[in-house]
């Protein structure tokens, strides 16, 4: 997958855990939490979500990685770089 | 009894497989209109069932449903809807002074098989179990989501009583108010069952869930053909006062609580028992310092199985038999809203004050003479004039039994 294919999925994910916020400027280098109502539960959604579709599991002491967009596509693009999209 | 302890009932919320306010829900008891429709479950497939169509987002967020359960989502729509008919000034009410006491039958099933299908579709890796699985699934899960929803910081329990958890909100209701725990309760039953296939299938397996060609000639209680149970959901909840503290702010008052009571059967886990039926319905009176000829209307928990429909019958023929009490069965219309059934089918009785009609039991087309009843309300509404008094019946499994019995109030 390409960083912009990442970047979309996480979007879509983003869009099915968090179905009231508006998504269309999200700032990709600007925290999620501080542009979207994002808690702890719903973090660990994203977690969830990329386990089921990749299985793809990520240790706690790498979830600050996840804090932004960019940093979230930085953090997976190698781990997910051999998968097609929709794998 | 001191006029502190005296208990009614001052703002109304519902939703119901047919009517999603008071006024729909009764106007479609009076015309006979049932609410039960065809439905798809998970393994089982095509069933009956009452099914409930209120506006979720009315007083949630999409995320608040996603995270949360149906059970929640129909307390939170209720409680809301109490709340804002009860012309509280919500805004200026001690959040800590409110209590919310909603009766459940069973909670945790509908969740827990979504889990477990969900994780099946991954070779049952429980790596993918939800992490929401715990606070969706907790006893206390739908009076919960209302105190988050409602931001209420007093005290709050889901009471876990069968299908007689209806009445048995009401009754923690009235008993918290009478110790001063809270000033306000928010108080019914709610139930989300229709989501979990497993009830459908253990009915099934008891030979106790109801077919018919027409949905809605499928809940016959008391009706020699029954042949079951119809599951529905649903949620009825009010707001309950003090009497002085309703008159103060000149609530509308629809209803006093002047009796209940709750026992147990300790015989059987699924069977009914006339006889401890019949003593809730004495010790209720007798609290309520009544007698049987004082009841205008008793609402029936008749459910259209077989032996529970008899054993009610008996239990009501001993105390009602020579009195004037019409009998009626909400069920009939909405199929068994489980923990919201006591609730609903209460609520469904109680325009009866104002209009002075008794709704009918439909689907009753030749009674069971095991079931015989003087003063059935069959098929057709009956015209009382002046109604005073309503017991209202609620029974369920492990031989948990309740009763309510509302007066109309008279400022």
């Amino acid at each position: 997958m390409t960083s912009d294919q990442i970047r979309q999925v996480i979007l879509e994910i983003l869009e099915r855990i968090a179905p009231d916020e508006d998504l269309t400027d999200l700032d990709d280098v600007r925290p999620f939490r501080e542009q979207m109502e994002l808690d702890s539960m719903d973090f660990l959604d994203i977690v969830m979500e990329l386990r089921k579709m990749y299985r793809i599991q990520i240790p706690e002491e790498d979830y600050s990685n996840l804090n932004t967009m960019a940093g979230t596509v930085e953090y997976l693009l190698p781990r997910l770089k051999d998968v097609a999209v929709g794998a | 009894m001191s006029v502190q302890d005296r208990i009614v009932i001052t703002g109304i919320g519902l939703t119901s497989p047919n009517g999603n306010s008071l006024a729909e829900f009764r106007q479609n008891l009076l015309d006979g209109k049932s609410g039960v429709v065809n439905y798809e479950t998970r393994y089982i497939g095509p069933v009956l069932a009452g099914v409930c169509n209120f506006d979720e987002l009315r007083y949630q967020k999409k995320k608040d449903i996603r995270r949360g359960t149906r059970a929640g989502s129909i307390a939170v729509y209720c409680a809301n809807e109490a709340v804002r008919d009860s012309g509280l000034n919500w805004p200026s009410v001690a959040r800590d002074r409110v209590g919310v006491y909603i009766g459940i039958t069973e909670h945790g099933n509908v969740e827990t098989e979504n889990e477990i299908y969900e994780i099946s579709k991954f070779q049952y890796d429980t790596k993918v179990w939800s992490h929401h699985h715990n606070p969706r699934t907790v006893a206390n899960n739908a009076a919960g989501e209302v105190t988050l929803n409602m931001g209420i910081t007093g005290p709050h329990l889901t009471l876990g009583a069968a299908c007689a958890a209806g009445n048995a909100g009401f009754i923690q209701a009235a008993q918290m108010l009478r110790l001063d725990e809270v000033d306000i309760a928010i108080a019914g039953g709610v139930s989300e069952s229709i989501r979990t296939f497993g009830i459908f299938a253990s009915f099934s397996a008891q030979g106790a869930l109801a077919t018919h060609e027409d949905p809605t000639k499928a809940c016959r209680p008391f009706d020699i053909n029954r042949n079951g149970i119809v599951v529905a959901e649903g949620g009825g909840i009010c707001t309950v006062e003090r009497l002085p503290d309703a008159l103060a702010r000149g609530a509308k008052i629809y209803a006093e609580i002047i009796g209940y009571a709750m026992n147990s059967d300790a015989r059987d886990f699924v069977l009914p028992d006339a006889n401890r039926q019949a003593e809730c319905m004495q010790l209720a009176m007798k609290r309520a310092k009544i007698n049987a000829d004082q009841i205008d209307i008793v609402s029936s928990h008749a459910t259209a199985t077989e032996q529970g429909d008899i054993e009610e019958a008996s239990a009501l023929r001993r105390i009602f038999g020579d009195s004037k009490a019409v009998i009626n069965n909400t069920k009939s219309f909405i199929g068994h809203a489980m923990g919201a059934a006591g609730a609903l089918e209460m609520l469904g009785n109680l325009p009866s004050f104002d209009d002075g009609i008794a709704h009918a039991t439909i689907n009753l087309d030749d009674v069971d003479p095991r079931c015989a009843l003087p003063n059935l309300v069959i098929n057709q509404p009956r015209e009382l004039g002046n109604v005073s008094c309503i017991l209202n019946n609620s029974f369920g499994m492990l031989g948990i039994n309740s009763v309510v019995i509302l007066r109309k109030f008279v400022g």
